[in-house]
């Protein structure tokens, strides 16, 4: 069956054109000079103020990557890049350590505003505390502009600082994690990251602290030939919880811009740590002119017994994603997720997947990836799943399903199941398909009309990850795939 | 990027000494060095290579084994008593032994009328080669190993079915090695199966000996609008020390039907690698196999289904058991192309591990550029259900016959198609034998 019309205009609704966060905030921005070598590294390093061992940390990576060549595996196309062509740092001029949001620049904060962002601190209204209160650091180009709840997070023992500043207010931790899950010589991408990463997100959660809100990291690409190299590093120590969410957008602009980020999470025995992003990087125009190339490298570690890491992700923007949000299962009985919903429209090109890699005995895994693909876009599921030798009792579970919208577009899977352990169970399912006739006169049976039985089964289709979202991004989510949601239709 | 630098591996520098003698100063000569020369170009896949990923031959070869030699009286002899063990009722039987065909170990007495079978030399030194099965044998032209099997070719069978012919008699097709030398052989058969016509064609593999040996053998089919084409592969009986790459190349007309069960169950490291094309709208294929590995064996299982028809139906259902430190591989992709629409395909591999210490890789891969389409594909690792054998346990069956049980009916039902009785037969009873060796 084709798509009905209303699911097709759907799909048109969140087209590429239609990009909302488009719009160029006009603000001085003081930058690198375009191109990389050693002292431009310096360069970021000495703006940054770091240490010496940091700065060393940098050079290396950067004269390790000089030596590696771009992968060419994944199923993406693009022009080469010319790394020579990029500012490697931008910042908004007068942006060094604001005290207070009193003394950021106000256009920033019409930026923020208009993102939907809220910087400003609710204020306790008519002695009402308000519910669902979001921490948020928002990073604007290279550099953090604005982190809130900093003094109310710290009551409880939560670190949650730009990780600039983490360099110096807590050397020891990053010292010890940073580049301990994503090693500097990982991959191209990671390895640039690591010689030039400007700001991102610093969490250290204390043992036994449950997270008292919801973190939150805004990016925002602003500056035009920048590239953005966040690092975040989430450190969550024994008996503790947190909840990230993460969120993207970037002007529009005629030229591709490079997104090369690295996040690093570390659990603790018993921590949890729940990381989601919705990412809405600017896709390109119709013809493909224009976009994120969204090039990231996110891996967390299980590192002791009973850790669990769960990624939840929403994509919709960038011209071209290729990340793998991963898991290593390294404690005992830990466990990893990964919820997936990757929307491909225009002429965007998703490689994305997930790596769960069972080192721990009674290792447990589950995936849940659903692809929509539609206009002349190309989606892909690559994953891995892996059982090590000593991973007795490895479970995993995966389901991958592909929903094609037009006949331009195209899905593929490719997982990779690889078991050393007779001990291990896998189970794997992946499907491709319209919407099923059999499904839809089932609904249409008992009254539904072929618009509402779409609407409930394309619900359906993306349910499983939705409602792994916490609240507020699910709200954005659900704009996003409007395609998907009964309110949406009919 | 720059191209990446091939270091020349001893076996590539030993093949192209053994090609310069090899190469026979017939008429064949040019279109041997041609291939020889795709081959030296591509060298022998490594892991680099996407989908020798796992079976990674330029780590496995480490010598090249010289082409087998003719085989002499006395090795003939042992084959003829070898095959007279075993035989297909009813059936045609063709002989190619140590990678050339030998009609005076044939017996093509019950041929149906309507099918021809000819010496691959003589038939490809003749005349051009038939459109369809050109076509096909395009599919396979990514694949070094095949253009170094053209380039040695020493022989193999050409089956010719003729449009509107029922071939009742099914053909036994019986690839023998005499393992008393190491050898390497290179054969290559083809099969028509003209329009509307149907035929069984039984494949067999196994060797006299246990000698070292390398088996690059391509079997190259066109399947007409309308036919019907049974394939049944058993690759059994092979020493520690083979190593077995089979190549099936496919091309379905339209209406067409095949099926196709391969049993592997043997020692050494076998690759068996499909490439199969719908061209036609409404054809369907089936394709199963199950694999019995134990010690250190190494099988290896490769389809590349590529609709380009549409409203074509495609199956697969591969089953593995592991036993010891064996190791698993199965690979499948299906590819729908654009325009390709109301395509079904089903994909299934399922694994049960016997042994702590097997190894099993399973990547089943999904290429769609057609919207209106039902794909799937499905993997499972692990060990037999414990509440299934609880199950059975509680009704009073033994730990040792409740897993027999389970085995054998999660072996046979991707043997369960086969229409050739005795072979069915014979092949769930290697299922029950290969268990009963194994404890089970």
């Amino acid at each position: 069956m084709p798509a009905v019309q209303d699911t097709v205009d759907q799909v048109k609704a969140i087209d590429v054109s239609e990009y909302k966060y488009g719009f160029v905030t006009e603000i001085e921005a003081e930058r690198a000079p375009k191109g990389l070598s050693e002292d431009i590294v310096r360069f970021i390093s000495s703006k940054k103020e770091e240490p010496a061992w940091l700065t060393e940390w940098r050079l290396e990576a950067y004269r390790r990557w000089i030596t590696m060549e771009s992968p060419d595996w994944s199923r993406v196309k693009h022009p080469p890049i010319d790394y020579q062509d990029l500012h490697y740092f931008s910042a908004p001029k007068g942006t060094a350590g604001p005290k207070s949001l009193d003394e950021v620049d106000p256009e920033l904060l019409r930026t923020y505003e208009k993102l939907g962002i809220p910087l400003r601190e609710q204020e306790i209204l008519a002695g009402v505390e308000p519910t669902n209160r979001v921490a948020v650091d928002a990073v604007f180009d290279s550099v953090s502009v604005a982190t809130t709840f900093k003094a109310e997070l710290a009551k409880s023992g939560v670190v949650f600082c730009p990780i600039s500043e983490a360099v110096h207010t807590h050397p020891e931790l990053v010292k010890k994690y940073l580049g301990s899950v994503v090693p500097v010589t990982d991959n191209y991408f990671a390895t640039l990251n690591s010689a030039v990463f400007s700001d991102g997100s610093f969490v250290y959660i204390p043992p036994g602290v449950r997270c008292p809100m919801e973190l939150s990291t805004y990016f925002r690409i602003n500056d035009t030939k920048t590239g953005q190299f966040e690092r975040t590093l989430i450190i969550a120590d024994k008996g503790s919880y947190v909840s990230y969410l993460e969120g993207c957008t970037a002007p529009m602009r005629d030229e591709n811009q490079l997104h090369a980020a690295v996040v690093e999470l570390v659990a603790l025995e018993d921590a949890e740590i729940k990381y989601s992003t919705v990412q809405n990087w600017y896709p390109g125009d119709a013809e493909g002119k224009g976009g994120i190339y969204n090039f990231v490298t996110k891996r967390g570690d299980c590192r002791e017994a009973r850790a669990k890491i769960s990624w939840t992700q929403v994509e919709t923007g960038s011209a071209i994603t290729w990340k793998y949000p991963s898991c290593i299962l390294r404690g005992d009985d830990s466990r990893g997720e990964f919820y997936s919903i990757a929307i491909s429209n225009g002429m965007q090109q998703v490689d994305s997947g997930t790596k769960m890699v069972h080192l721990g005995k009674n290792t447990t895994s589950r995936i849940i990836s659903k692809g929509i693909a539609a206009g002349k876009s190309d989606n892909t599921y690559r994953g891995l799943v892996s059982a090590h030798r000593k991973a007795t009792n490895a479970r995993n579970f995966t389901n991958c399903d592909s929903l094609l919208i037009g006949e331009h577009c195209g899905a593929h899977t490719v997982p990779y199941i690889e078991a050393k352990t007779s001990t291990a169970v896998f189970e794997h399912e992946a499907t491709t398909s319209k919407i099923s006739e059999d499904q839809l006169f089932y609904c249409r049976q008992r009254g539904l009309s072929g618009e509402e039985a779409t609407a409930l089964i394309v619900n359906g289709f993306v349910r499983d990850v939705l409602q792994q979202l916490p609240m507020e991004f699910a709200v954005e989510a659900q704009k996003l795939i409007a395609i998907s949601l009964e309110g949406s239709v009919g | 990027m720059p191209p990446m630098i091939r270091r020349e591996h001893d076996a590539e520098r030993m093949l192209g000494e053994q090609f310069r003698a090899f190469r026979p100063a017939d008429a064949s000569a040019g279109r041997r060095d041609e291939a020889f020369t795709l081959f030296s170009e591509a060298g022998l896949p490594s892991r680099r290579i996407e989908s020798w990923h796992y079976t990674d031959l330029r780590g496995l070869v480490r010598e090249a084994l010289p082409p087998a030699p003719e085989p002499d009286a006395a090795t003939i002899e042992a084959a003829r008593e070898r095959l007279a063990a075993h035989a297909v009722p009813g059936a045609a039987r063709v002989v190619v032994l140590d990678g050339t065909y030998r009609p005076e170990l044939s017996d093509l007495s019950a041929l149906s009328a309507g099918v021809t079978v000819t010496s691959v030399l003589d038939a490809l030194s003749t005349g051009d080669l038939d459109a369809g099965l050109a076509a096909a044998q395009k599919l396979g032209q990514v694949e070094s190993m095949l253009a170094l099997n053209a380039a040695f070719l020493q022989g193999g069978a050409m089956i010719v079915v003729a449009p509107d012919t029922q071939a009742a008699a099914p053909i036994e097709l019986v690839m023998l090695l005499s393992g008393r030398a190491p050898a390497a052989t290179y054969d290559r058969s083809y099969v028509k199966v003209g329009d509307r016509a149907s035929l069984t064609l039984v494949e067999r593999h196994a060797s006299l000996g246990d000698a070292k040996s390398l088996a690059a053998t391509v079997l190259v089919a066109a399947v007409g609008d309308g036919a019907s084409f049974e394939h049944l592969a058993r690759i059994d009986g092979l020493g520690p020390q083979a190593l077995h790459l089979g190549t099936t190349l496919i091309r379905l007309g339209a209406d067409a039907k095949f099926e196709a069960t391969t049993l592997v169950a043997t020692g050494g490291v076998t690759r068996r690698q499909a490439y199969l094309e719908f061209v036609g709208e409404n054809a369907t294929a089936h394709l199963y196999g199950v694999s019995l590995l134990d010690g250190k064996s190494h099988a290896d299982t490769t389809l590349i289904v590529t609709h380009t028809a549409a409203h074509c139906e495609s199956r697969e259902l591969f089953k593995h058991i592991l036993d010891g430190e064996a190791t698993g591989i199965y690979q499948g992709r299906v590819v729908v192309a654009p325009g390709a629409q109301k395509t079904d395909g089903k994909m299934l591999s399922k694994c049960v591990f016997l042994g702590d210490g097997a190894n099993m890789y399973n990547k089943p891969e999904l290429e769609i550029f057609a919207d209106d389409v039902v794909c799937g594909h499905g993997a499972t690792v692990g060990a037999l259900d414990d509440d299934q054998l609880f199950y059975l346990r509680a009704r009073g069956i033994p730990l040792r016959e409740a897993q027999a049980l389970l085995l054998e009916a999660f072996a046979s039902e991707a043997i369960e198609t086969v229409s050739v009785a005795s072979v069915k037969d014979e092949m769930n009873d290697r299922v029950g034998e290969w268990l009963r060796q194994h404890g089970r």
